[in-house]
C-alpha cells in the first residue's frame, strides 16, 4: 500500500496513542510546516457520504442556491444499467457484492466494558452500503414513519409509568422535535420517494385497512399499496381473524408508475425479487442514483466524486475548515470548505468526528460527554414460533423487498401487559418473499430425514422446497442505556491504520422480555396463518435472535442508530434538532446516528425526513445569517 | 507456477457446446472414451476427485433428480477457492486472531482455501473409490468440522447459484425444484398464481440479458 506524504502520512508513523493524539492536534491546527500533499480550491459545502441523507442534502442545496456543493464517497460510482447484469444471487445477496469492503474496514464489538472487543470479520448485524447511492442502492425500500410518540419518549413514558418504572441505566431522551413538526418533512420525503401505502389516520380519522395506529398523516400516501402475493393474503386474512388491523406496508418501490414533484419518473414494480441487496434495474425502488443525482448530476455548482475516503475533519477555533481524505490513487487530499456535512452512516459519522476530536467523548463511567452515546439497534424476536407447511407452493421468489403486510397492534405502547414488564413493543410483518432455492432451499419437516445431507434430506428438501415459512417477522424498539455505546477500538484499525469504532452493546432484561412477548405473538400469528393456508404447524425452531446475548454473527438489521443524537439540549446531544453540531456551527452530522433511540418502525424516511428539515434551515436561515440555529 | 491440473467427469454430464462456458476458458477439450477433462484452477486433480464424490453424498444424483456431479458442482467450488473469496479478500483479516464468544462468529485465520487443504484430507486419498456407505461413514465423522459446513453449503450454492459460476450446469438445479431463473417482470403473474405453482423453462442470466457476465471469482487475486 502507498503511504501518503502529507499530515495523515506522518500520522501513520506514530504509536496508537501517539497517533491518536496528534490527530487531534493536526485535525485541530493548521500546522504550517506539514501541509497535505494536495489541497484543493475551498468549496461552499462538502458532504461526506453519497447515500439517501447525504444525497438528500446535496439536492435541496444544489438546486435551491448557487452554493458549490461537492459530495465525497468512499465507493465506486453506481448506475441503473449496470444492475441488470447483477441479478445474480451468488454474488449479490449471498455474497453481499454491494456492501463496503470489510477487509478494508469492520467495527469491534464487546458485550460490555470489560470484555475485549473482537472484529466483525465477515458482514453480519448489519449491511453498510458503499458506492453512489449508500446503502440507499440496495435496501428493501420499507419507508415507515416513527409513530408519533418516539419523539416524546421519555415525557411520554415518564407520564405514563412513572420514573421509576423505566429500566435501570436507561438513556431514553426525547428528540427535541416533534412529530408534528417533522410530518411536513415526512410528506416530503414520500413525495420525493413515491412511497405506497394505505393511510390509516388521515388527519385523526382513522380508516380501516391502513395502519390506524400511525400519526396523524395530512394527506393519503403518494401511491396506491403493492399488488399482493399469496402469503400476503394469507397472512392478512388470518391476523384479521385474530382481531388484529393488519395494513400494508409502506415501501418505496412504486406501486404505479409516477412522477414526483421534482419531475422525477419512474415505473412500476416488476416483483422481480432482485430487490433488497439489489440496485433496481427499473427504477422502481427509490435510490439515490434514480431520484436524487439525476436533478443535479448536469449543475455547475455540483460535484459528485468516487472513491474519496474521509479520515478527518478540519477544524479551528470552533469552526470546521474542510476534510482530509484519501483518492482512489491513495494520494492524502484536503478539500477546504466553508461547510461540512457528515451523512456517511452512523457508525463512521461518530468515527468522523472522534478521529478528528471535535466534542466530547461519552464517558460510560462518569456519564458525561455525548459523543459516541445512546447507540441503539432493533429488537428482534426469541425462537419457538416454528414455521407452517404448506399445501401449495408460495411462489416466494416473487415480490419485492419492501412488500408485504405489518401489523401495529403490539407497537409502541400498543396491547403490552398491564404490570409494566414491557414498556414499548415492535411492529410485526408477515407475507414477504424470498423463496429463491439459494435462499431458501433444504428446509424439511421434522423428522423427514436422518441429517441434513444425503439422498434422504434432498428428497424431502425437493418435496419442501417454497412450502415451508414463517408466520411473520418483527422488529422491536431499542431503548438507549448507558452501557450502550460507541467508542474507538485500542487495537484494531482500518486500511489506513486508523482505528476501528468499537461498538460495546448487549440486550438486557427489557429487550428480552420483548422478544418473548413477540415470541408468544407469533406463535398465534403462526397458528392462525396455517388456519387461514389450511397447512401445519411445526412448532419449536429452536432459540430467536431475541434469545441470549447480542450477537454479529449473523443478521440483525442494518438499523443502527445514535452516537452523535440531537436534543434540545448540548449537555444529553451532540446536534441539535437541525443536525447541526452544537460547538462547530457550519458542521451538520446527519443521517440515524442523530436519533437518541430507535422506534418500531425503520428508520430509512425519518433520517431523510429530519435531513428536509436540516436543509430547510440552512437555505431558510443559516445562508442568510450564519451561526447557530438553536 | 504449478502443472495444470485436469479433472476427468464423465462427458454426459458435461454436454457439448456448454463446455467452454463452463471452464471459463477456451482451451481444447480432450474426450476420451465418454469422458472429458476440465482445467483446474485451485485444486490438485487428487483433491478435486475426493471433494467431487464427498458433494455427491451430500447431493446425490438418484431416483429424486440430478445431484452434484450433474450440475458440476466440483466446477463452481475450484473457482469459488481460485478467486477473491477463497483468498478471504473480502473478509477482515487483520491480527490479532483471538479467541471469543460465540456471539462473534467465525474468528478463524483460516481462509477457505486453507479449510480445504486441510479439510480434503481427514476423508482419505481413496474416497472416491471406496463404497458409498464408506463414504458416507467419513463424512459423518467429520460432520462438525468447518470443512463440512463449507462442503455443505458449496454444494448447495454449486447446484442453486445461476449457471455462470460454473455450477448448476444447465440449470438442472432449477429445474429440480421448479425456479425460472431471474425473470425480468412478474408484474401480470404475481397476483394470478395464488396457492398454484408458477413453471416456466428456466434462464440464465447471460440467456436473459444476451451478453456474457463475469463472476467475481474473475476478479484477479
Amino acid at each position: 500500500m502507498r503511504r501518503a506524504a502529507g499530515q495523515l502520512g506522518n500520522l501513520l508513523r506514530y504509536s496508537k496513542p501517539e497517533r491518536q493524539a496528534a490527530a487531534g492536534f493536526f485535525a485541530a491546527a493548521s500546522h504550517p510546516g506539514v501541509e497535505p500533499m494536495k489541497r484543493l480550491k475551498s468549496v461552499d459545502v462538502v458532504i461526506v457520504g453519497g447515500g439517501w441523507t447525504g444525497m438528500t442534502m446535496a439536492k435541496e442545496l444544489a438546486t435551491r442556491t448557487s452554493l458549490t456543493v461537492v459530495v465525497l464517497e468512499r465507493g465506486p460510482e453506481r448506475k441503473t444499467s449496470e444492475y441488470m447484469a447483477q441479478m445474480d444471487e451468488l454474488d449479490f445477496r449471498r455474497r453481499r457484492r454491494m456492501l463496503q469492503n470489510i477487509a478494508e474496514e469492520t467495527v469491534t464489538h464487546r458485550h460490555g466494558i470489560r470484555d475485549r472487543a473482537a472484529p466483525v470479520r465477515q458482514h453480519g448485524p448489519f449491511y453498510p452500503g458503499t458506492g453512489t447511492g449508500g446503502a440507499g442502492e440496495h435496501w428493501a425500500a420499507v419507508a415507515t414513519r416513527f409513530p408519533a410518540d418516539s419523539f416524546v419518549l421519555a415525557t411520554h413514558l415518564r407520564e405514563r409509568w412513572g420514573a421509576a418504572k423505566l429500566p435501570p441505566n436507561h438513556k431514553i431522551q426525547d428528540w427535541g422535535v416533534t412529530y408534528e413538526e417533522l410530518e411536513p418533512y415526512y410528506w416530503k420525503t414520500e413525495q420525493m420517494m413515491g412511497i405506497n401505502g394505505k393511510a390509516g389516520n388521515l388527519r385523526g380519522k382513522l380508516i380501516d385497512g391502513g395502519n390506524i395506529f400511525e400519526g396523524p398523516r395530512s394527506r393519503e400516501y403518494p401511491n396506491p399499496p403493492h399488488k399482493r402475493t399469496y402469503s400476503m393474503n394469507l397472512w392478512e386474512k388470518a391476523v384479521r381473524e385474530l382481531g388484529y388491523h393488519p395494513y400494508p406496508r409502506p415501501a418505496a418501490t412504486l406501486s404505479v408508475s409516477y412522477t414526483n414533484p421534482d419531475g422525477i419518473s419512474r415505473p412500476g414494480c416488476a416483483y422481480c425479487d432482485f430487490c433488497s441487496m439489489f440496485g433496481c434495474m427499473i427504477e422502481a425502488k427509490a435510490q439515490p442514483t434514480n431520484t436524487l443525482l439525476p436533478l443535479v448530476r448536469d449543475r455547475k455548482n455540483f460535484e459528485f466524486r468516487n472513491h474519496c475516503w474521509v479520515r478527518r475533519v478540519l477544524h479551528h477555533d470552533g469552526k470546521a475548515a474542510g476534510v482530509i481524505y484519501m483518492d482512489q490513487n491513495g494520494e492524502e487530499v484536503e478539500q477546504p470548505a466553508s461547510l461540512v456535512v457528515l451523512s456517511s452512516w452512523t457508525m463512521n459519522n461518530s468515527k468522523l468526528l472522534l478521529l478528528s476530536k471535535i466534542g466530547d467523548p461519552y464517558d460510560p463511567i462518569s456519564g458525561k460527554g455525548s459523543l459516541g452515546a445512546n447507540l441503539t439497534h432493533q429488537v428482534r424476536p426469541a425462537g419457538g414460533a416454528g414455521r407452517i407447511l404448506f399445501n401449495e407452493p408460495l411462489n416466494g421468489f416473487m415480490g419485492a423487498g419492501g412488500q408485504g403486510m405489518g401489523l401495529d397492534d403490539f407497537n409502541g405502547p400498543n396491547g403490552l401487559p398491564e404490570d409494566g414488564s414491557i414498556l414499548r413493543g415492535g411492529t410485526f410483518s408477515g407475507g414477504g418473499g424470498g423463496g429463491s432455492p439459494l435462499s431458501s432451499f433444504g428446509s424439511i419437516p421434522p423428522g423427514a430425514a436422518p441429517r441434513n445431507w444425503g439422498s434422504q434430506w434432498k428428497k424431502a428438501a425437493v418435496e419442501w422446497y417454497d412450502r415451508i415459512g414463517a408466520g411473520g417477522g418483527y422488529s422491536g424498539e431499542h431503548f438507549a442505556y448507558k452501557h450502550n455505546f460507541i467508542d474507538l477500538d485500542p487495537t484494531y484499525t482500518d486500511k489506513w491504520g486508523d482505528p476501528l469504532v468499537r461498538i460495546t452493546i448487549d440486550w438486557t432484561d427489557h429487550e428480552h422480555r420483548q422478544a418473548r412477548f413477540a415470541a408468544e405473538v407469533l406463535i398465534k400469528l403462526t397458528d392462525a396463518m396455517a388456519r387461514a393456508a389450511g397447512g401445519k404447524v411445526i412448532r419449536g425452531g429452536g432459540r430467536g435472535r431475541g434469545d441470549g446475548r447480542y450477537r454479529v454473527d449473523s443478521y440483525n438489521s442494518t438499523h443502527v442508530q445514535g452516537g452523535a443524537v440531537m436534543g434540545a439540549s448540548p449537555e444529553t446531544s451532540v446536534v441539535n434538532t437541525y443536525l447541526q453540531h452544537w460547538q462547530v456551527p457550519n458542521l451538520f452530522v446527519i443521517g440515524a446516528s442523530a436519533f437518541p433511540q430507535n422506534s418500531g418502525m425503520h428508520p430509512t424516511v425519518t433520517a431523510v425526513a429530519l435531513t428536509c428539515r436540516a436543509a430547510d434551515a440552512l437555505v431558510d436561515r443559516y445562508f442568510k445569517n450564519p451561526g447557530a440555529l438553536a | 507456477m504449478r502443472r495444470r491440473e485436469f479433472i476427468t467427469i464423465p462427458a454426459k454430464s458435461v454436454g457439448g457446446l456448454l463446455i467452454h462456458a463452463l471452464a471459463g476458458e477456451s482451451i481444447p477439450l480432450q474426450a476420451q472414451d465418454g469422458n472429458v477433462q476440465l482445467p483446474l484452477r485451485f485444486f490438485a486433480e487428487a483433491e478435486a476427485r475426493v471433494v467431487m464424490a464427498a458433494c455427491e453424498r451430500i447431493f446425490p444424483g438418484d431416483e429424486s433428480g440430478p445431484g452434484a456431479t450433474d450440475a458440476s458442482v466440483i466446477v463452481y467450488i475450484d473457482r469459488q477457492l481460485a478467486g477473491p473469496y477463497g483468498h478471504d479478500r473480502y473478509r477482515y483479516t487483520q491480527g490479532p486472531w483471538i479467541e471469543s464468544v460465540p456471539e462473534h462468529g467465525y474468528q478463524g485465520k483460516a481462509s477457505p482455501r486453507d479449510i480445504y487443504r486441510a479439510g480434503i484430507p481427514l476423508l482419505g486419498s481413496d474416497f472416491a473409490e471406496v463404497s458409498p456407505e464408506e463414504q458416507d461413514a467419513r463424512l459423518l465423522k467429520i460432520e462438525d468440522s468447518a470443512f463440512f459446513d463449507l462442503l455443505r453449503d458449496h454444494t448447495l450454492e454449486g447446484m442453486f447459484t445461476d449457471p455462470l459460476h460454473g455450477g448448476n450446469r444447465q440449470m438442472a438445479g432449477w429445474r429440480l425444484v421448479g425456479y425460472p431463473g431471474p425473470v425480468m417482470s412478474y408484474r401480470d403473474e404475481i397476483e394470478r398464481y395464488h396457492g398454484k405453482p408458477y413453471r416456466r423453462e428456466p434462464k440464465s442470466l447471460e440467456q436473459i440479458i444476451g451478453h456474457d457476465v463475469a463472476g467475481w471469482e474473475d476478479e484477479p487475486v
